[in-house]
């Protein structure tokens, strides 16, 4: 039987509590490695120029919205999207977003919406810093391309009211 | 002095009540009725397969001291009353918390002197969902001791903390948008009240590290190994956080 701690122990149990669980702390620090992405240059609310030199693809853009291994906006987003049973409840209708935004402001919304509002729930698409325990096989990566991100810009400006 | 303020004090609890209805919905508060009637009928959960088989092992002798749970603890009905509610549970010897399902190995290897019991096997599943049975409709009541403080504030922390490719927090989605759908599924508060579950997508019991695992891995975050400490700081922190609720396990889940 264990015998109950003096008060002794008892803050010596204490101090080993906090030592392991700084310890962890410390672990669970920022991911290093990180690749390259296009540089891009974020003027008011807005990334203005495109990310590569051939023009984004709409046709593609809304199949990479649509692709729960890519894009899957559909999560949280609604849309015109008719084909799709399941859509999200957590985030404003894309329907209209081309009316609503610049094709500069969609960029930046897509390439890392923190920048817009820190607490925001929307991931950052083409962001590879200052994230925490990225799972091995994206770490590093973005969750698009540049190529895919012009391809859903290209999409959404297309949707206009 | 004392006459003065008591009912001062009971009159402010009840105003401080009123104002603060208790919003927390465990996943059965949200199921549909076929889920919910599921749950309910013993004969139609399926995790009361593994409470039967659970049973049949509480009962068997095992390991080189050749002893059954119950030569230690008799009969589970009674002895087992309550303590699935309060886990994870400080161990002074690893000065650390350990889950059920960590405590029901420990036993085995201290006491029976048998192998642990894997991770997700279907014995340590069901050992566990016949010790979490016995914990039906009782509050969880997780110690509030000056030692696991500091592991309540990591498990805190971590479920704060983005995490993952998609840069999540699991308070974003349980604590900000529970209710909501995310795609096809509803997100439930995330309540720990009825592990282990039996989750249709999975077609199996699952246990409470099993799900966090999920969540994990859908952020596309590297998830905790079973049984590392953060995560049993993370499913403390959600006993914490579900203190008072009633326990329902082997709840069924979509
Ligand atoms: C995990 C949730 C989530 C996912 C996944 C997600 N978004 Fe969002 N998105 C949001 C939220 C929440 C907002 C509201 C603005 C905010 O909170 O910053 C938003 C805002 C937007 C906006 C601005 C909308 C408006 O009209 O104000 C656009 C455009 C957008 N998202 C497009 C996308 C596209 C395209 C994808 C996929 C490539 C995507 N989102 C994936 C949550 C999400
Ligand atoms: C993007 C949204 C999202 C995030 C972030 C998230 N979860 Fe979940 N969680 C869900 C959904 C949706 C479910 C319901 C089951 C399902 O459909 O997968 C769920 C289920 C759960 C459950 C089961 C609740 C029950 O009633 O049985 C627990 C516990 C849980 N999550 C904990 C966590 C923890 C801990 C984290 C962070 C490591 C986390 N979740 C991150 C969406 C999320």
């Amino acid at each position: 039987m264990r015998k109950p701690g003096s008060r002794r122990s008892r803050q010596r149990r204490l101090g080993d509590a906090l030592a392991a669980v700084l310890a962890l702390l410390a672990s669970a620090a920022a991911d290093a490695q990180c690749e390259e992405l296009r540089p891009f240059k974020i003027v008011g609310d807005a990334i203005p120029a495109a990310l590569t030199e051939t023009a984004g693809d709409a046709t593609r853009g809304r199949a990479i919205i649509l692709d729960r291994r890519l894009g899957a906006c559909l999560l949280c987003h609604t849309g015109p999207f008719p084909e799709e049973k399941f859509q999200g409840t957590l985030a404003p209708d894309l329907t209209g977003a081309g009316s609503r935004w610049s094709e500069g402001e969609l960029r930046l919304r897509l390439v890392d919406p923190t920048r817009l509002n820190p607490q925001t729930t929307m991931p950052a698409y083409y962001r590879v810093e200052g994230l925490t325990r990225v799972a091995q096989a994206w770490r590093g990566k973005p969750v698009l391309t540049a190529e895919q991100i012009e391809d859903v810009v290209a999409f959404l400006s297309s949707l206009r009211d | 002095m004392n006459f003065l303020l008591r009912p001062l004090v009971a009159l402010a609890t009840t105003i401080a009540l009123a104002a603060a209805p208790d919003e927390r919905r465990s996943g059965y508060d949200i199921a549909g009725p076929e889920i919910r009637a599921m749950q309910d009928d013993d004969t139609a959960n399926p995790g009361n397969l593994w409470v039967l088989q659970g049973e049949t092992l509480w009962g068997k002798p095992t390991g080189a001291a050749d002893r059954s749970c119950a030569d230690c603890h008799g009969d589970a009905q009674m002895t087992m009353k309550g303590v699935a509610a309060r886990y994870p549970a400080f161990d002074a010897v690893l000065a650390r918390p350990l889950d059920l399902e960590q405590r029901i190995n420990q036993c085995r290897t201290e006491h029976q002197k048998a192998e642990p019991l894997a991770w997700e096997s279907e014995d340590l599943l069901a050992v566990t969902a016949f010790v979490a049975r016995q914990s039906r409709g009782l509050p969880i009541t997780v110690s509030a001791s000056l030692e696991l403080r500091p592991f309540l504030a990591l498990g805190k922390q971590l479920f704060e903390q983005r995490e993952g490719q998609l840069n999540l927090s699991c308070s974003q989605c349980h604590d900000d948008n529970w209710g909501k759908q995310l795609a096809g599924n509803l997100i439930p508060q995330g309540h720990p009240t009825g592990y282990p579950i039996y989750r249709l997508q999975w077609q199996s019991l699952g246990s409470l590290q099993r799900r966090l695992r999920n969540c994990m891995t859908g952020l596309r975050a590297e998830p905790f190994e079973y049984g590392a400490p953060q995560a049993i700081a993370l499913e403390f922190y959600l006993m914490e956080r579900a203190r008072g609720m009633p326990m329902d396990a082997p709840a069924v889940r979509p």
